[in-house]
């Protein structure tokens, strides 16, 4: 093959590969994201989400509690303003405990229950995932700013 | 050039990208409680008889740890309020959902840098102050009013920078 | 007193790096032979005190000086001694040294090794090492120092963090480092060629021996963090597309591209600039996976504790390396042709595909790992990918690496007969498919893309096996390269296999028991016969004791933990395996469901194939440290030494 040929075997090759990725890599994306979203935020939907939801915050003191035979658990997950309650089918993560932070991964139903599929907490500090400190953060704004708006 | 510079370019956005990412550090948030008095609280004494309420942080300028023994990130920052203690400052701690016993067992272990410590146990009293885990520091002025807060361990760098030259100007203030 | 001289050694080491990043440089760009010559014994030198200032550290481990703030950190009274040892590398601080020790025991290689190459370009690529070594040795002691003092010392440390009390965390991040700094050799190799402004003709075969060495270590370094996760996280999972996991999995993938880019380099003279550009990229990757880890910017479950300070050093390192060696690339990199023509038929033009592949895979994991920081960036959206995104991007760019991986290896440099190729290959092809499609029965399940995944392990396999057949009755030799070559191609064939079975008949069943219940699970009996309380050294755990049998026979009773760590407090699941040749049983105990009862959420997993995923790493591995012994590299040794 001719130099000239060569090169331009290389660039289309290239291109291709290019073209194919950024094609999977866009339908990829568009279905596996997860949104990040604060309790609160739940709470003032219009519109029941059609995607994948985090949720992020604290897990509310007593409120965790197995539903039924199987191995279901419900529990809270609050940003301080607003609260959600959770189902969860399975095994909770060991640093899971109540009034420590939480992120969960899953879809909203109809009835307002977030049904995660993923619970995560941070497993090897004490110190919570900054997405759960972010929901407080975020709650806390919405409130005051609430607030200031009564004065 | 041009060709050869691509990769450059593109490293150069990459550092761009990760270089405002370190700045959205979600640790530094702001509190809605900064400039607000502090919440009204009074629980009962960690070590001995007596009641910690909100009225023992006035009068002076006083620095509010959160913390708890079963929280590895509070003992590494331990060191840090035995500093602010030995430089005289006024080191209140808030024992957040912890057993009395065993948070007695981490003070007699590592020190005690706190003039006094409520026991909060059930976390409520943590909640009205906005803890979102442990350890979290504020440093509250005389009059009451919280000014800083500080979430996740401090190090020595915060204790410099941060913490003794607000300490400071908040002394100077009448 | 002894934490001083450690320290100190510190100090003094970064003294002779910052010489030996300048001395030999002067002396290379000036013509120098004695400032050149003084490369060598500055990095015997800076290894002896590193290892001075490791060996101090751990004592300090060993003879519990709590007074050491890192060791109160990560070790306890009670703590055993084999985690006692590594615990030195448990936390942050420990671990950037060793980092850096492994480094300079590297260059120490190098120094040993590379005796044979030309002096300006030895002392030119021991510098540049010396300027790495300074950067990571830097950051160590200015924001990082394991030998800061905690005064008072406590009378007991806060325990190393209990799922890093495990055989498989020993090994896993000296492994991972000798991998990442051995890129950092290729690395100075192609730094050291841009400065001089000109590739040698045996630049490829200098670099060869090194980068496959650290993509074998690398290799065995990812694949041992796996094996430790999927056991010790007690949930069975093996790859999460972690953040902290992508930053191995990037500068791996551009790794194998290297190690096969510099075959056509040094065999053929061609890819050359586009090899140098990859041994710039893998090692600046491995910077940007510290960043990643260590820094704090992207949410992982697992990252260090982190530090804003921290994050901006590394980051600094990073900027230098990109900023510093594709400025130099752009500036100085020097007009090579492609090298010899070849058809599109040819080996040459498989390795290209090969490339672009690994290259374009590297990308859509970074991308996927960057994009949650990017729109966080752009104040968009906060959201996070998940890994079915990884899945989906991944599995479409590897298959066809796959089907190349089985033609590459046989076909001709520069130009390969179709019709040839097919008369060798025809066979194997029609086999391969017959293999593919019946093995998903085996497992009592068929769908199309683990059959077509399955092919294309078995036709890898084949088609290593028929050329080491063909060589050997042919009465052709099997250099050590061409041996280690095809282990690691099988090692790829089995390691896919293991995938593609592991992901379509792994059965998973969370259920709540009680000590005197039986479950079937994939034909095998499980029966909880009791819960007891066992004292560890530093823990007390609830043991759950399950009998297995098959068929009517008892195989193993397996012992799950819930263990509650003394000092920390902090629970931890331990998980319980009986592991065979196709298939492991997992038990592990989730949590109870009350108090007053002694029911348990329990995990009964069967997951089938799972040693073969390990073999195959293996394989890969051993493959790597086979080629390196190639008599091709050690002859050019003797007759220049």
């Amino acid at each position: 093959m001719k130099k000239s040929h060569r090169r331009l075997l290389f660039v289309l090759v290239l291109l291709g590969a290019t073209a194919g990725a950024v094609a999977l890599v866009t339908a990829a994306l568009q279905d596996n994201l997860a949104f990040f979203i604060t309790p609160s935020e739940i709470l003032a939907l219009e519109e029941l989400p059609e995607r994948n939801l985090r949720i992020g915050g604290v897990v509310e003191e007593g409120s965790v509690q197995r539903i039924g035979e199987g191995i279901t658990v419900a529990f809270r997950v609050t940003d301080g303003a607003a609260s959600v309650d959770v189902q969860y089918e399975g095994i909770l993560p060991d640093l899971f405990r109540e009034g420590q932070g939480v992120v969960a991964q899953g879809r909203l139903s109809a009835e307002g229950t977030f049904q995660a599929n993923t619970v995560l907490a941070k497993h090897d500090e004490t110190y919570m995932a900054p997405e759960a400190a972010e929901a407080m953060a975020r709650a806390k704004q919405q409130v005051q700013e609430a607030q200031q708006g009564d004065y | 050039m041009p060709m050869r510079a691509i990769p450059l370019l593109v490293a150069l956005l990459l550092l761009a990208l990760l270089w405002i990412g370190l700045g959205l550090n979600p640790r530094e948030l702001p509190s809605p409680l900064i400039g607000k008095p502090t919440p009204s609280f009074s629980l009962p004494l960690l070590q001995g008889e007596g009641q910690f309420t909100d009225s023992s942080l006035q009068g002076q300028v006083s620095v509010l740890n959160v913390w708890a023994s079963w929280c590895s990130t509070c003992r590494s920052e331990h060191r840090h309020l035995k500093t602010l203690q030995a430089a005289g400052l006024a080191v209140y701690g808030l024992n957040y959902r912890d057993e009395p016993d065993e948070a007695q067992h981490y003070l007699r272990q590592l020190g005690n840098p706190y003039r006094m410590v409520g026991w909060d146990g059930d976390g409520r009293v943590g909640i009205e102050w906005g803890v979102y885990a442990t350890p979290e520091t504020f440093i509250i002025d005389r009059h009451g009013i919280v000014r800083f807060k500080h979430i996740g361990p401090i190090n020595q760098q915060i204790v410099d920078e941060r913490i003794l030259p607000l300490v400071q100007q908040l002394e100077a203030e009448s | 007193m002894l934490v001083e001289l450690g320290h100190f050694a510190l100090v003094l080491a970064l003294v002779l790096i910052l010489l030996q990043g300048s001395l030999p440089v002067i002396g290379a760009l000036r013509g120098r032979d004695s400032w050149m010559a003084m490369a060598g014994p500055l990095v015997w030198l800076q290894f002896a005190l590193l290892l001075l200032a490791w060996l101090v550290l751990e004592w300090a481990f060993v003879s519990h000086d709590f007074s050491v703030l890192y060791v109160a950190m990560h070790s306890s009274l009670d703590l055993p001694l084999q985690y006692r040892i590594s615990a030195a590398w448990g936390g942050h601080e420990g671990s950037m040294l060793l980092w850096v020790l492994t480094l300079s025991a590297w260059s120490v290689a190098v120094a040993r090794f590379g005796r044979h190459l030309p002096l300006p370009f030895f002392a030119l690529s021991l510098g540049v090492m010396g300027w790495v070594s300074a950067g990571l040795l830097g950051f160590t002691l200015f924001t990082s120092n394991p030998f800061e003092r905690l005064l008072p010392a406590p009378l007991d440390g806060s325990d190393l963090n209990p799922l890093l009390q495990d055989p498989g965390m020993i090994f896993h991040p000296p492994l991972l480092y000798m991998g990442y700094v051995g890129f950092a050799v290729t690395f100075a190799f192609a730094i050291a060629a841009l400065i001089q402004g000109r590739l040698a003709p045996e630049w490829a075969r200098w670099c060869r021996p090194w980068a496959v060495t650290s993509w074998a270590f690398l290799t065995l370094g990812i694949a041992l963090g796996s094996w430790w996760a999927y056991y010790e996280l007690g949930w069975g999972g093996w790859w999460f597309w972690d953040p902290v996991e992508n930053a191995s999995l990037m500068p791996w993938l551009t790794g194998t591209a290297l190690i096969h880019s510099l075959s056509v380099s040094d065999k053929r003279g061609g890819f050359r600039i586009w090899t140098l550009m990859l041994a710039i990229i893998t090692f600046a990757l491995t910077i940007l996976g510290a960043f990643l880890v260590r820094s704090g910017v992207i949410t992982s479950v697992h990252a260090f504790a982190t530090d804003p300070s921290r994050g901006s050093f590394i980051l600094a390192l990073l900027a230098i390396t990109l900023i510093g060696s594709l400025a130099l690339y752009a500036w100085r990199a020097p007009k090579v042709g492609l090298g010899p023509s070849f058809a599109p038929l040819s080996r040459e033009s498989m390795l290209l595909v090969n490339n672009v592949l690994l290259v374009v895979a590297c990308a859509t994991v970074l991308l996927g790992t960057l994009y949650p920081l990017a729109l966080d960036v752009l104040g968009m959206a906060k959201l996070s990918v998940g890994p079915p995104y990884f899945e989906l991007v991944f599995t479409p760019i590897m298959l066809p690496l796959l089907l190349l991986m089985g033609i590459g290896p046989m076909l001709r440099w520069g130009k390969h007969e179709g019709a040839m190729l097919w008369r060798s290959v025809w066979w194997m092809a029609l086999v391969a498919v017959v293999l593919g499609l019946l093995w998903p029965l085996s497992m009592g399940g068929w769908g199309w893309l683990r059959a077509l995944t399955l092919v294309l392990a078995a036709w890898i396999i084949l088609s290593v096996a028929s050329d080491i057949i063909s060589r050997l009755r042919r009465g052709l030799s099997l250099p050590a390269a061409r041996l280690g070559m095809h282990l690691a191609h099988l090692g790829v064939g089995v390691f896919v296999a293991a995938v593609a079975m592991v992901m379509s008949f792994e059965i998973e069943q969370d259920l709540r028991m009680a000590p005197g219940q039986s479950v079937e699970v994939a034909g095998y009996q499980f029966h909880f016969n009791a819960l007891r309380r066992v004292d560890g050294p530093n823990y007390i755990a609830q043991q759950g004791s399950f009998m297995v049998t098959h068929n009517g026979r008892t195989l193993t009773e397996l012992l799950p933990e819930k263990r509650i760590y003394d000092q920390s407090e902090m629970p931890m699941t331990q998980a319980a395996l009986h592991r065979g040749l196709m298939r492991d049983l997992y038990v592990s105990l989730g949590e109870p469901l009350s108090l007053d009862s002694d029911e348990w959420i329990v995990r009964i997993y069967y997951k089938p194939y799972m040693t073969w995923m390990w073999a195959g790493c293996l394989l890969m591995a051993l493959g790597g440290l086979i080629a390196i012994a190639d008599r091709r590299y050690r002859r050019r040794r003797e007759a220049l030494a």
